[in-house]
Order: C-alpha cells, then structure tokens, then sequence
C-alpha cells in the first residue's frame, strides 16, 4: 500500500477502491492458498467453477433460491451465488471438494450413496455440504432435520432419501 | 451484472464518508438482497462498501432491560441468542422463519430492515414501477397481485414489505440507531418505514450514506409470552402471505397489555393499534379476537387476486391471540 492509499484509509475519510477490472485476490480454499485475477463483481461461485477449477458447487438459479450453490465460509454454510469471491479475502472456504479426507469420503457422502439421496446428482454437492454444516449446527430432531434441509430444493425430489441419510449420519454419531 | 468496485471498511467513520461523498456506492452487508438485485439490474451502484469488518455484530443488554443488537449480527446469530429467545421469543422466530438456514448466516440484521419488495415487477428492470423508476406507472395494480398488500397501499404501489424481522421488531418498539455525516440518529421503528404514497421510492427517512449501527429493542415484559404466526405457500423457505407478530398479558380472564403487528398485508411493518386499542381491558376469547380483527381489516383495499388476504389475515390474527390467550389459562397473565 502506497503512502497515498494509507492516507486514504485514515478514520473518517474515503476508502481505497478496487477494480473494476480484475484486481489480485488470495483465497484460501480447502486448506490451499489461491490466487486469482478477478474483477470484484466476480461471485465466489463462479471464481470456484470458472478459475479454480472446483466445479462441485452448482449454479441452480444465481438468485439465493435453490441452494445447489452451497459452500462453507468459516466453517458457516452460505449461498456462494450471492457471495462476492473478493470479500472472502481472509476467509476460509470449505467446498464439497475439500469434503474427503486422504480420499476416503465423508461420512455423509457415503451416506447419500447408501440411501439412495440422489438421482441427477445436481443438487447433491449442496445438499451435503448443508447436510454436514446442519449437524455440526446441532440440528438433530427428526423435524430439525426437516426444516434445517429446507435451503436446499431437489428438483428430483428425492427428499425422503436425503432425510434418511441425514438421519443414518445423526444415529451413527 | 454490470462492472463495480469493492472497498473494505475499517471504521465506521470512514465507511460513512465513502458512501455519502459518491451517490453511486451502496454498502454491502450479506449480499443476499444487493448482490441479487445488481444481477437483475435493479440496483445499479458503481462501487459496493462492505461493512462485515466494521465491529457492529453483537447483542448487549441495555441497562433497562432491553437489547441492543448490532446491525451486522447475522438472522442467525440473533435467532438463536439466549436473551432474544427469553425476553422476545417473536423476533426469535420472526427470524427463524425467514428464507433459509443459508441465508440467516449471510444476512444482517441492518440488511434486514432495508431489503427490497419481492414484487416480480420492481425485480423485473423492463417492467414500469413506480418505486425502481418513479412515475414510471405501477404495473401491479392491473396486473399479477396476488402476493401484494391490502393495507397502507397507494395509487401508486401496493407491494407488500417483505421482511419477517421488522415486523416483530415493530410490535415491540424497537428503534434504529444510525450514524451519517452529521452524526448519530435515532428513528423509531414506525417512523422508519414509510408508506407508499405518491413517493414509493422513498422506503425510509435516512440520507444516502446513512448508516444503520444497531436495533434497540425496549424491555418489553409482555413479550416474554409472544409468537410470530407465518403463513405461507409453502411450509418452510418462503415469504409470508399473511403474519402476525403478537404478545398477550391476561390477567384475571382479561387482556392487560397487548401487542400486535401484521406482515405480508401491508406496503409496511403494520403495527396493528386497532387491535391493540379494542381488546385492551376485554375478556381474551374468541368473539372479541375476531372482532377486533374485522375493526384492523375494515380499511382494507385488496385487488381481486389478493382479496384473500382480507380473510386470511383475521384468522392469522384469531389464531395468534388465540394460541397466547390458551397458554395463559385466561386467568393468570404472569409470563410461562
Ligand atoms: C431466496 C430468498 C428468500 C428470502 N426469504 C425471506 C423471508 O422469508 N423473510 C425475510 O424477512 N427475508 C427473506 N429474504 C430476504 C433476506 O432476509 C434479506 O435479503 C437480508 O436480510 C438482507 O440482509 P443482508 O445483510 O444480506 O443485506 P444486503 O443485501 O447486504 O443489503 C441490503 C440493503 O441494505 C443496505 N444496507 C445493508 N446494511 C446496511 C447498514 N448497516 N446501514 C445502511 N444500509 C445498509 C445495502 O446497501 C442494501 O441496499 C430472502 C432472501 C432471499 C434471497
Ligand atoms: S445457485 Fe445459489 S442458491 Fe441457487
Ligand atoms: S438429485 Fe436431481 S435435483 Fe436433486
């Protein structure tokens, strides 16, 4: 930062802009530290599928309706369609491909598997990782489940499945 | 989208300066009503101030009793904290029972307050509006209705405030604290959110720039027996049709203090006085519930794809006080 910008910053006055063309943004993935030249419109959705290369998280609708776009930022679970890529400077995020460990699967992508959760599979990175976030959240009851699932629509409506493998991750814990 | 630019606030004092010295910036809480609109070109801000880094999430407890809750405390945060679940259990599930678990960790409570309509006609840039575009015409009232207000409207808009939060915030009293250019200020909740009349463009009294530090909430003992009823087309995720936030105090088999506020039927957060002045005093049952609910609808204008919500809207509230009046066993106020 120059000497002009930290004057910029100085309590009270105007604050330093960035962009609009593609400006340097760290991004810590998975663990990994990423670099990436986007412009700030850029959504973390599409810097994931479109720069990273991380293409798990799916664009349902880009308006915050469907949850297909599910990602963790510090270890929250959030719509990655309405998150800007630029303010997640600083902030871990956790996709459905930062999910196994040593390439083993997670328990709830076994699960999902076991019951049958899915049939295109489109919704399915968003439905886990809401799926994983909700326990830890400790959402257990069986109506918990239900209503905490919610954020995540299933155009196969394979929602029974999901319930159930949600249910076989709660009763193994 | 169109192309923007992003600054990071520090300091409040700073965030305030940039915003209000560039009519093109807009602040940037949790995205989920700014970034979806900026993809729909409804808003159309040339550079995005964030403000998550600013040190304004939180609740405190006010040294009468109340709360202080900061304006970028996450629905979530402020859903499941232990004194807004003891003291107000209908801004709790106000809160609750809005859009989705995702969105509740994304969206502040100051984002809350100022979200847009979900008219389909203000997110629909090519449609006239007369709120987006003023004197552009209001396509609603000719066209699809069924999800807009019956009370508070105008010739001139009829879109229904979409926000579950303000509505038990407004039963309760609760009052917005900002900072602008010329320093603090403090605005009722009422006062806050205008009606549409000839100036649906005009959602709030505050500045551009203002910012929304935090939402006081007064003690409020009756709220400690309350509820938020939602109805809606769906069972979970879904913006109300009809809501009502409402507190109950019976003593003796009758009401003693009362609050009552409606969402989904009106261009605002409807505090709902009528009810409030007819039962204060009356025996809590049935007969007198629905009664006042009638004297609180009478000035309804609906359309006749949402003339449903005349009806629906005296049950909500039927059923509401019903549900705190049953709680109370009708003869003793006191809070559960
Ligand atoms: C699919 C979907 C379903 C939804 N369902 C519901 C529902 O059922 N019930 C409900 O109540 N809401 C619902 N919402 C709306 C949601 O609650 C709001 O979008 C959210 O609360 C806005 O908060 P935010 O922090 O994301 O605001 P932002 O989008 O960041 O900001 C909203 C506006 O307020 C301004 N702003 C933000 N913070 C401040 C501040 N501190 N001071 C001054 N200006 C500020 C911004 O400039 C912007 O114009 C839904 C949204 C979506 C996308
Ligand atoms: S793509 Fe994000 S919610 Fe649908
Ligand atoms: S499995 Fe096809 S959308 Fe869910």
């Amino acid at each position: 930062m120059s000497a002009d910008d930290q004057a910029l910053t100085r309590r009270g006055t105007v604050l330093e802009e960035r962009g609009p063309g593609p400006v340097r943004v760290a991004l810590p993935v998975n663990g990994t530290e990423h670099a990436v030249e986007i412009e700030p419109r850029v959504s973390l959705l599409d810097a994931l599928r479109e720069h990273l290369q991380l293409t798990g998280a799916k664009k349902g609708c880009d308006q915050g309706t469907c949850g297909a776009c599910t990602v963790w930022v510090d270890g929250r679970r959030v719509l990655s369609c309405l998150t800007l890529a630029v303010a997640c400077e600083g902030r871990e995020v956790t996709t459905i491909e930062g999910l196994a460990e040593d390439g083993a699967l997670h328990g709830m992508q076994q699960a999902f598997i076991a019951e049958d959760a899915f049939q295109c599979g489109y919704c399915t990175p968003g439905q886990i990782m809401s799926a994983v976030a909700l326990l830890e959240e400790g959402r257990t009851g069986d109506e918990e489940i239900k209503e905490g699932m919610s954020g995540n629509l299933c155009r196969c409506a394979a929602y029974p499945n999901i319930r159930a493998a949600v249910r076989s991750v709660r009763d193994r814990a | 989208m169109r192309p923007i630019t992003y600054s990071r606030a520090t300091d409040p004092q700073s965030a305030v300066a940039t915003v209000s010295a560039d009519p093109t910036s807009d602040y940037l809480a949790g995205g989920t009503t700014e970034i979806d609109l900026l993809r729909q070109y409804v808003l159309q801000p040339r550079r995005l101030v964030d403000i998550n880094a600013l040190p304004l999430a939180g609740i405190e407890s006010t040294p009468e009793g109340g709360l202080r809750i900061g304006a970028t405390t996450r629905m979530s945060d402020a859903a499941a904290a232990p004194e807004v679940r003891e003291r107000f259990p209908m801004l709790s599930e106000a809160l609750e029972k809005g859009a989705s678990p995702q969105l509740r960790h994304m969206a502040s409570l100051g984002g809350n307050l100022l979200q847009r309509v979900r008219c389909s006609y203000f997110r629909d840039p090519l449609a006239p509006c007369n709120k987006r575009e003023p004197d552009s015409g209001c396509s609603a009232l000719t066209g699809h209705s069924r999800d807009h207000a019956v009370l508070g409207t105008s010739e001139h808009c009829i879109a229904a405030h979409p926000s579950d939060a303000a509505v038990a915030l407004t039963a309760l009293d609760a009052s917005v604290h900002t900072l602008g250019p010329g320093g603090e200020r403090t605005y009722p909740l009422d006062d806050f959110f205008l009606l549409p009349g000839d100036s649906p463009h005009r959602e709030h009294p505050m500045a551009h720039g203002e910012l929304i530090t935090a939402v006081e909430v007064p003690p409020t003992p009756v709220a400690r027996r309350s509820l938020y009823l939602k109805v809606r087309d769906r069972a979970s995720y879904e913006f109300a049709l009809v809501s009502v936030a409402a507190a109950l105090s019976v003593v003796d088999g009758r009401i003693a203090d009362i609050r009552v506020a409606l969402g989904g039927a009106a261009t605002k957060p409807w505090r709902a006085r009528r009810v409030e002045d007819f039962l204060v005093g009356e025996v809590a049952e049935r007969r007198a519930f629905a009664q006042a609910a009638q004297v609180e609808l009478a000035e309804a204008r609906p359309t006749p794809m949402n003339a449903f919500k005349v009806e629906l809207a005296q049950r909500a509230l039927v059923r509401a006080l019903g549900t705190l009046a049953e709680g109370t066993g009708l003869e003793d106020g006191s809070p559960a």
